[in-house]
């Protein structure tokens, strides 16, 4: 937050320098706005003027909207200006004309104009709001002028209610505000305004030609040009903020103030909350809205809860943080203090209590609590305004009424206690006497309250109180007393009664509390657990759209974007086809990172509601949910739980995706090894027989008379042999290619085995002609499915190997026997066998045993080539040492074809 | 070999091939004429020549589609073919077509000229039959229908008799699976058959049946009878 571009130290704060970067690189569109302190100061006139001049620079600008009033000086102004045709929306059977958004996007200008910022759309337009249609333009990288009157601003909204004795419904949200790239301000004095006003130059709707009147007061202007440029000014002051700290100029920034408020159901929370806000601005410091969710909390109307919610988000909206924390101590002041405290609050603000002096005695007062015990915080305590305490108009997401009607049947099992007391003491009575059955009907009211709340355990009391004056103080059966003993007796029973049901109930409050933040905690860790045990998207995908519908019960659907756009991934129940409202409300939350759809500000009349998830790296996709119930869909408790949800399903579904994007990078990685372990290979076992096919040629060309007869055949030997090397490493790489293209596809048939071995020691002849080859075929091998080809070449590749690691003179030795439903076939050498550090890898591309000591002529692809092949056949290769004496030993296993295993089984 | 000098089409677009086949064959006595490509190993056939190396892959034409076109000129001139290996099917394509024999790239010219004599005797041979084939120590006497291993006879049964002697008719050249099928069993095209009395055969006239000197197997095409020395 602001707290962290005040960047003590000489250099650019990264947030300012990244705050101007976002406005300028990413081509999101620049706001202009022209400030009045009231109607008819002329900002139109001026933005219009604006206009010309930079379409004389050669500017494409057109006007969005303007409304001229019939002034002639501004009717004037607008020939020359480009003018997008307004839409017509009908409502309710009349025609109303509003900007026409999607033309101005279709067009694309590089600037529009559009007046009176804080209008309302008909209902049917796209946002509710005309600020939100200025945001979608400058979303869209148009630049917007547009202009307001003070009044409308947000935060100044209570001021000028005070000053003026005029609510203002439309206000524009202080961030528009502030986010604003450059603020005008229009400015008239009173008496020039008021002048304007007597001339007929400003524009008065006749329906409010007498709030007017009063409005346009010579006090009222003044007052209200004051507000205008304050606002304007400490706009000034922040722009000159930012500007210091992207230039890491060293300034006289207020020492960390830091400003908390807070706030309760009081409806005046939302006051101040504003009044945080200014106080906030002009110590250009951070604020924060602080709620202590304490044992009252739960007793709270849902109108209450909604409140809280909604003052809440208007901290955040007006900019500031919003946060809720369950109550630990007794005394909510505590709790405040604890945290100001721990986060370096300057300053509290907390509203003047309206409770009455009893309230205060038996609650305590937070005010008084939070003054004494602050410490070196300052608290200030503001009166509230009855005016402020308007509903907050904007709401993102309505919620639902929870169905929750007055539950008659604790009330009624709590009679039913106190009846079976009565019926207790009256059997004991005769043994106890009077004085004691009281404890009977104590026991009942404890009951009541621990197992069913505060509410019927007043209700026991005070029965129970009735009950024991009528039956039991005498004269009994009637309601007078008459022995004064028993007037203390029954006095101080009502009382005790009241006490023990008061603290047994908060008791049981507070163990429904925990009981139910427990409930929520579980849920939700049992959904991250689901969450975390989900490998692929897919899983992450369904596991958070079933959680979330069985939690909320609703119906969800989860979109993710795809192709420049968003598609839907995932639903539960399944559902991939949405209408085309769906599709833009889903998409327009995507693209706005904002809630559109049902029950929010934008495309209402879609059939869900969706909701962007998110991860601190930005957004991830849309959530879109609705169920069958009318109107809103949840409860603030239940809101509370789908951002939760929505949060760890965007988190998860980043995680998959990081790990997916890592597992792309290992295996470029892989590629990469690869890809240079080939161009090792090649430019080593190319280049070597080459250079001693070219050496050797040469030399009989240059030297052929200078040679003897032996020299020249062992010369010609060489090339011939070299050549052949050659010509096994390209096949070899052929083979490698082709089995990586999948372009293997073995053409088997039913082969003797012992032919195969025959075929490739007549082809790996040359090469074994240092070496004795020793044959141990069973005698009764069955027939087996190969391709005689492929299988040809893996033997061919094991001799090859074979007599590349085991000296010359050596004995290869190929067994074959039939283990079981299966043939092996295994060739032995004499050499040094495989390190047992290699034998887990000998089977890799251009993985080579031995590497330290000598580079054996081979390409580390042969033996690759023969566990695919094996493999293409359905086959297995091992390698391991032999354990009769040093040397490899590699076994190649093939099933016996299941028609020959049936036929010896029918045998 | 007769007095004209054997005339030897050499079809092959690589130069350098060209170039080595003209040394080597005109060194053992043929008389070369070379073809870069198939238009003129077309025009060339009017010359009549006695052999024909072909290249299977040709700039301008098929190989195969060539063969097929020189066979249905002349079907008597044989056909070594050059290929590589790992193409079986382009092989056994081959001489199911026409062709007499083929030569695998790259290729000693000591087996290419092998290739060659036993093309061309095969053709000499239809004009004359010999009475006793002779190779090592195995004789076939085709008149008597005796097989001898030196000086031991070998009892063979009808089929395993009738499978060596079409090798020995064309002993030299490869036979593919399929020929060698339609000559033995008319019906039958499952090599599984064939195999079966190739094994028997060699058990009874190989001294190791499983590196044959005589019966050699041609991995993924057929079978081939060693020529005479």
């Amino acid at each position: 937050m602001a707290d962290q571009r005040r960047d003590s130290e000489h250099r650019p704060s990264p947030e300012a320098l990244l705050a101007a970067a976002h406005r300028e690189e990413s081509r999101i569109g620049r706001l202009r706005i022209f400030v009045g302190a009231a109607p008819g100061v002329g900002k139109t006139y001026e933005m219009l003027q604006q206009a010309h001049a930079r379409k004389k620079d050669g500017y494409d600008v057109v006007v969005g909207i303007v409304e001229t009033h019939g002034r002639r000086e501004t009717e004037a102004l607008l020939e020359g200006l480009e003018i997008v045709p307004r839409q017509r929306i009908e409502y309710k059977g009349q025609w109303l004309e509003e900007m026409d958004l999607d033309a101005i996007i279709a067009r694309r200008p590089q600037i529009v104009l559009v007046d009176e910022l804080a209008h309302t759309n008909a209902e049917g337009s796209r946002h509710p709001k005309r600020y939100l249609d200025v945001e979608e333009l400058m979303g869209r990288g148009v630049d917007v002028y547009t202009t307001v009157n003070i009044q409308h601003i947000e935060s100044l909204n209570d001021v000028v209610a005070q000053i003026t004795h005029v609510r203002v419904r439309e206000t524009v949200p202080d961030t528009v505000f502030d986010r604003a790239d450059a603020v005008e301000l229009v400015d008239l004095t009173p008496d020039d305004l008021i002048q304007r006003l007597k001339e007929g130059k400003v524009y008065v709707p006749r329906q409010a030609e007498r709030a007017l009147e009063h409005f346009f007061s010579p006090a009222n202007l003044t007052a209200l040009r004051e507000l205008a440029l304050r606002r304007t000014a400490e706009r000034v002051d922040e722009q000159l903020l930012t500007e210091m700290q992207a230039r890491a100029i060293q300034g006289p920034w207020a020492a960390g103030e830091r400003i908390l408020v807070c706030i309760s159901d009081d409806p005046r929370s939302a006051g101040l909350v504003r009044y945080a806000k200014r106080l906030a601005d002009r110590l250009h410091g951070p604020w924060l809205a602080l709620y202590v969710e304490g044992r009252r909390s739960l007793q709270l109307s849902e109108e209450e809860r909604d409140r809280i919610a909604d003052t809440l988000r208007l901290a955040e909206a007006l900019g500031g943080e919003a946060i809720t924390l369950p109550a630990v101590d007794r005394q909510i002041a505590d709790d405040v203090i604890r945290y100001a405290q721990a986060n370096n609050v300057t300053q509290i603000v907390i509203g003047k209590s309206a409770r009455t002096r009893w309230f205060e005695i038996l609650h305590g007062s937070v005010v008084h609590d939070l003054v004494r015990r602050s410490g070196n915080i300052s608290v200030q305590v503001i009166a509230g305004d009855t005016l402020a305490s308007q509903p907050i108009p904007k709401k993102s997401v309505r919620a639902a009424e929870p169905d929750d009607p007055v539950n008659p049947q604790p009330y009624m099992f709590a009679l039913l206690a106190v009846a079976l007391a009565l019926v207790c003491a009256e059997v004991i009575r005769p043994w106890f006497g009077v004085e004691n059955v009281d404890l009977v009907f104590l026991t009942a009211v404890v009951g009541v309250a621990v197992r069913l709340g505060l509410w019927p355990s007043l209700l026991a009391s005070v029965v129970s109180s009735l009950c024991y004056n009528f039956f039991f103080l005498p004269p009994i059966y009637t309601f007078t007393i008459t022995d004064p003993t028993n007037i203390a007796a029954f006095i101080f029973f009502t009382i005790v009664a009241i006490i023990v049901s008061t603290v047994a109930a908060r008791a049981r409050t507070q163990v429904v509390a925990a009981t139910d933040r427990a409930r929520g905690t579980e849920s939700l860790y049992s959904f991250s657990r689901k969450l975390a045990g989900a490998g692929t998207l897919d899983d992450v995908l369904w596991a958070t759209a079933y959680q979330t519908a069985l939690m909320l019960k609703v119906r969800v659907v989860l979109l993710l974007p795809e192709h420049g756009s968003i598609a839907v991934k995932a639903g539960y129940p399944p559902e991939d086809i949405l209408d085309d409202a769906d599709i833009a409300a889903a998409k327009w939350a995507w693209e706005n990172d904002r809630a559109a759809g049902r029950g929010s500000d934008t495309l209402p009349g879609a059939k869900r509601l969706f909701l962007p998830m998110h991860t601190g790296r930005g957004a991830i996709g849309v959530m879109g949910i609705d169920s069958d119930k009318p109107g809103p869909m949840l409860t603030p408790d239940q809101r509370r739980l789908l951002d939760a949800l929505r949060d760890q399903g965007a988190l998860a579904i980043e995680r998959v995706k990081l790990v997916e994007d890592m597992d792309r990078v290992e295996r470029a990685a892989e590629t990469e090894r690869l890809r240079s372990a080939l161009l090792t290979s090649i430019s080593h076992d190319l280049k070597t027989p080459l250079a001693a096919v070219l050496g050797a040629a040469g030399a009989l060309r240059d030297l052929r008379e200078k040679l003897s007869e032996a020299e020249r055949l062992d010369l010609l030997g060489t090339i011939i042999d070299e050549s052949e090397r050659l010509n096994r490493f390209i096949a070899n790489l052929l083979d490698m290619t082709k089995l990586e293209s999948g372009a293997i596809s073995p053409n088997v048939g039913l082969h003797d085995l012992g032919e195969i071995v025959g075929s490739a020691l007549r082809r790996a002849g040359r090469i074994l002609s240092h070496h004795k080859v020793e044959l141990e075929l069973a005698p009764d091998l069955p027939m087996l499915e190969l391709d005689a080809v492929l299988f040809e070449q893996v033997l061919f590749n094991l001799l090859d190997n074979a007599a590349k690691y085991a000296p010359a003179e050596t004995t290869i030795r190929i067994q074959s026997w039939r283990s079981g439903s299966s043939v092996c076939l295994c060739v032995l050498d004499e050499g040094g066998g495989i390190p047992s550090t290699d034998l887990d890898h000998i089977f890799d591309k251009f993985y080579r045993a031995q590497k330290t000591d000598q580079v054996r002529a081979g390409t580390g692809l042969g033996l690759a080539i023969s566990r695919g092949f094996v493999e293409a056949m359905h086959g297995t290769i091992v390698a391991a040492n032999r354990t009769d004496r040093s040397g490899a030993a590699f076994t190649i296993s093939l099933p016996i074809p299941q028609a020959r295993q049936n036929l010896e089984a029918a045998a | 070999m007769s007095a004209a000098p054997v005339r030897v089409l050499v079809v092959d677009d690589e130069p350098p091939i060209r170039k080595l086949l003209r040394m080597g064959l005109t060194a053992q006595g043929y008389q070369i004429l070379e073809a870069p490509n198939a238009k003129t190993a077309l025009e060339l056939l009017k010359d009549a020549p006695d052999l024909i190396i072909l290249d299977l892959g040709l700039p301008d034409a098929h190989g195969l589609e060539l063969l097929q076109t020189i066979r249905a000129r002349n079907e008597s001139v044989p056909i070594v073919v050059l290929s590589s290996r790992g193409d079986e099917a382009g092989k056994v394509q081959a001489l199911d077509l026409g062709a007499d024999d083929y030569v695998t790239k790259p290729f000693g010219m000591d087996e290419l000229l092998a290739r060659m004599r036993a093309a061309l005797r095969h053709q000499l041979q239809t004009h004359g039959e010999r009475p006793v084939f002779r190779v090592g120590d195995l004789s076939v006497d085709l008149v008597r229908r005796i097989v001898k291993t030196g000086e031991r006879e070998v009892k063979l049964s009808p089929k395993e008799y009738d499978l060596l002697r079409v090798l020995v008719q064309h002993a030299g050249k490869v036979l593919t699976h399929k020929f060698l099928l339609g000559e033995l069993w008319d019906d039958l095209t499952d090599a599984q058959y064939l195999r079966v009395y190739v094994r028997q055969l060699r058990q009874k006239i190989e001294a190791d049946p499983e590196q044959p000197r005589y019966v050699l197997t041609e991995t993924g095409v057929g079978y081939r009878l060693r020529a005479p020395d």
